[in-house]
């Protein structure tokens, strides 16, 4: 799950990093008055679940707070990457001396928690590990024991060589980075940048962090930060119902149990010329409910010219969905076609059903989607 | 023969008591898994299916039962804990069926894990399946034969699927392995292909991939390097968009890294052919094993 950077900013304020004040506003007026209260110029970010805000034109300086109110008007309501800006976080601007980089992520291949500190700060990580690696420091997190405090002070004094009074605090700000990451149940936390001010105090002016979903059954307040208003309403409401759905561009709608196999049923999809619609995942355990909200869900996509269901039974029961698909379709009228391909447990029980239903199931999934990719282009 | 599983092993199911665990561990017994023993504290002394006694511990379970395997079907609130009650107790072989387990719940848990000795496969995994020999897990027992064919996954049905099509050509497999669609995992890619390496029954293997990590690319430079038996790759997600989590905690691209297409390449580097289709793997496997 991703939250802004104005939750994020709170999560780190309150494990004792130094956050710059400032609010998140909804309307110009309150943009305003944020700035009023600041009492100083202010920067007035948009506040969306997508990268590169400052070149759509989702940040800017304001010197007064009318300037604020006409910034915060001109962001609102704006698109950036298909996502509609609905709120605005106001804060003061900062005079930069430097700008450094700091992260801790979760690695794969090491199973341990990696902090990393660079000194390139302000722009894109990914570009400074491409192009001068050698300007990224690392230090691994044995989990048996937790982050040692020379490991942050290592990495702080690689930030700020020559300088202790700039590494004490950023040995300070890199330990309660990893106690926000325990705190929160991250998977990854990015300060970009940790600037130096004027007067050599190091502050967290951006904030980037992604919550494991797994953490949120305990995590309360956590998942109360979720804001279904930045996603789409389709993926909400599958979330509900226990399914994993993702809208895509193309037209052929996709209902496939298992997360590998609805990939690999996208994949053929085009390796056929068509384009998945969306990602669809009805998961393990099947009910004949779980297949109708599968249904409403693709159906309510507008650009879905023929739906494909894909289901390999093992658990999931092929009667269950047939069952699914017939309730379904007697609710809502099905404005394209259907291909229903599926196979394993309790097939021929399936198969039945959706024959007496006046349905045609499959067998063999590559048939399935050539068909379903033909039925989308007429 | 078969890697990590054979008719000797001796199987605790860890929330044998559950929905799921219950369900699984029928299935795993009419498949002729020996199931010795089942864990669900505050049920020790009671029985399952009027054959297999129920423990507190798994500790109990091994000293009474002598089981050196265990099967996890608890809830991901518990599961990380009861992957180090496993570990601790002196089984040799973990595999953890339950999936949403808290990635910083896992890391700690892998490492213990290690420091034990044990193997862990999974979580988030089907599990494992010797066909002929023992099931432990939840693929399906109808869909596989005993065969020379050696099978590493991360998915669950895309497996099936697989495993199925390989089945109905007769291509039969000597033990199918589903190591988890999460991003920290006990047994990976690497650890799977050595086994399929040393066991003398295999004679292809089979190696089903995904988009997120390094996971592939990193078994496909080990295969060129030390695994002399044919592989036969796939990747699953080249239509993702990046930076979204398609169903697998794992399964995600980040900024640029981790794309069906990277893996792909990085296999046919390294000589391993890939499969464009699920239903292309029989026929690759079969010129590899005659090739």
């Amino acid at each position: 799950m991703n939250i802004h950077e104005y939750q994020a900013r709170e999560i780190f304020r309150q494990h004792g990093m130094p956050v710059p004040p400032g609010e998140v506003a909804t309307t110009p007026e309150e943009a305003e008055k944020i700035a009023k209260t600041l009492g100083t110029g202010v920067v007035v970010k948009a506040q969306v679940h997508a990268g590169g805000r400052g070149k759509a034109g989702g940040v800017k300086l304001a010197a007064t707070p009318a300037e604020a109110r006409e910034a915060a008007g001109k962001i609102l309501g704006m698109q950036i990457k298909g996502l509609t800006v609905t709120k605005v976080l106001v804060s003061p601007v900062e005079e930069i001396e430097h700008e450094a980089y700091v992260g801790a992520i979760v690695d794969r291949a090491n199973g341990a928690v990696v902090l990393m500190a660079s000194p390139e700060g302000g722009i894109d990580i990914e570009e400074v590990a491409a192009k001068t690696p050698e300007l990224i420091f690392k230090e691994t997190v044995d989990p048996r024991y937790g982050l040692l405090p020379h490991q942050a002070s290592r990495l702080a004094y690689k930030l700020y060589a020559g300088d202790p009074g700039r590494a004490r605090q950023a040995a300070d700000i890199i330990t309660k980075l990893y106690a926000s990451m325990l705190g929160a149940g991250a998977s990854l936390l990015e300060i970009n940048p940790l600037i130096t001010t004027k007067s050599g105090e190091l502050k967290a002016i951006d904030a980037k962090m992604n919550i494991d979903d797994n953490e949120l059954f305990r995590r309360t307040t956590i998942a109360e930060l979720r804001d279904v208003e930045a996603e789409a309403p389709e993926e909400v409401k599958a979330r509900a119902q226990g399914l994993t759905y993702i809208k895509l561009d193309g037209n052929v709608g996709c209902c496939v149990n298992g997360a590998g196999l609805a990939m690999a049923t996208m994949d053929l999809v085009k390796y056929y010329g068509g384009e998945p619609a969306n990602f669809l995942d009805i998961g393990g355990s099947s009910s004949p409910e779980k297949v109708v909200t599968a249904i409403e869900i693709i159906t309510s996509d507008a650009a879905v010219q023929s739906i494909l269901f894909n289901i390999f039974g093992g658990i999931t029961r092929c009667d269950d969905v047939a069952n699914g698909i017939v309730e379904a379709t007697k609710e809502i009228e099905l404005k394209v076609p259907i291909t229903i391909r599926l196979t394993g447990t309790n097939e021929d029980e399936a198969v039945k059903i959706l024959e007496d239903a006046g349905f045609s199931a499959m067998t063999d999934m590559d048939e399935a989607v050539q068909k379903a990719v033909e039925l989308a282009k007429n | 023969m078969a890697i990590f599983a054979d008719s000797n092993t001796r199987v605790v199911v860890q929330g044998i008591t559950g929905r799921d665990g219950s369900f699984h561990t029928r299935q795993m017994m009419e498949y002729g898994t020996k199931v010795v023993a089942g864990v669900t504290p505050g049920k020790g002394g009671q029985t399952f299916a009027d054959a297999v006694p129920i423990f507190d511990s798994v500790e109990a379970a091994v000293r009474e039962e002598g089981a050196n395997a265990s099967v996890i079907y608890v809830p991901a609130a518990f599961a990380a804990g009861a992957i180090c009650e496993a570990a601790d107790s002196g089984v040799e072989l973990i595999v953890c069926i339950s999936e949403g387990i808290p990635v910083l719940d896992m890391l700690r848990a892998t490492r213990y894990v290690a420091d034990s000795g044990a193997r862990l496969i999974g979580p988030n995994c089907p599990g494992m399946i010797s066909p002929g020999k023992a099931k432990l897990g939840i693929i399906p027992g109808q869909i596989v034969e005993e065969g020379p064919v050696g099978v590493i996954s991360r998915s669950g049905t895309l497996t099936y699927e697989v495993v199925w099509a390989l089945t109905r050509v007769g291509m039969g497999q000597s033990s199918c392995i589903g190591i988890g669609g999460d991003p920290v995992i006990g047994t990976n890619f690497i650890d799977c292909l050595d086994a399929f390496e040393s066991d003398p029954d295999t004679e292809a293997i089979v190696l089903i991939g995904e988009i997120g990590g390094t996971d592939e690319q990193n078994a496909a430079r080990h295969i060129k390097e030390k695994i002399s038996k044919p592989v036969v790759g796939f990747v699953a997600g080249q239509t993702a968009p990046p930076g979204r989590r398609m169903g697998h905690a794992g399964a995600i691209i980040s900024g640029s890294s981790g794309t069906a297409e990277e893996k792909i390449a990085t296999f046919k580097e390294n000589g391993v052919e890939v499969a464009a289709r699920p239903v292309d793997m029989p026929d690759l496997v079969g010129r590899v094993l005659n090739g």
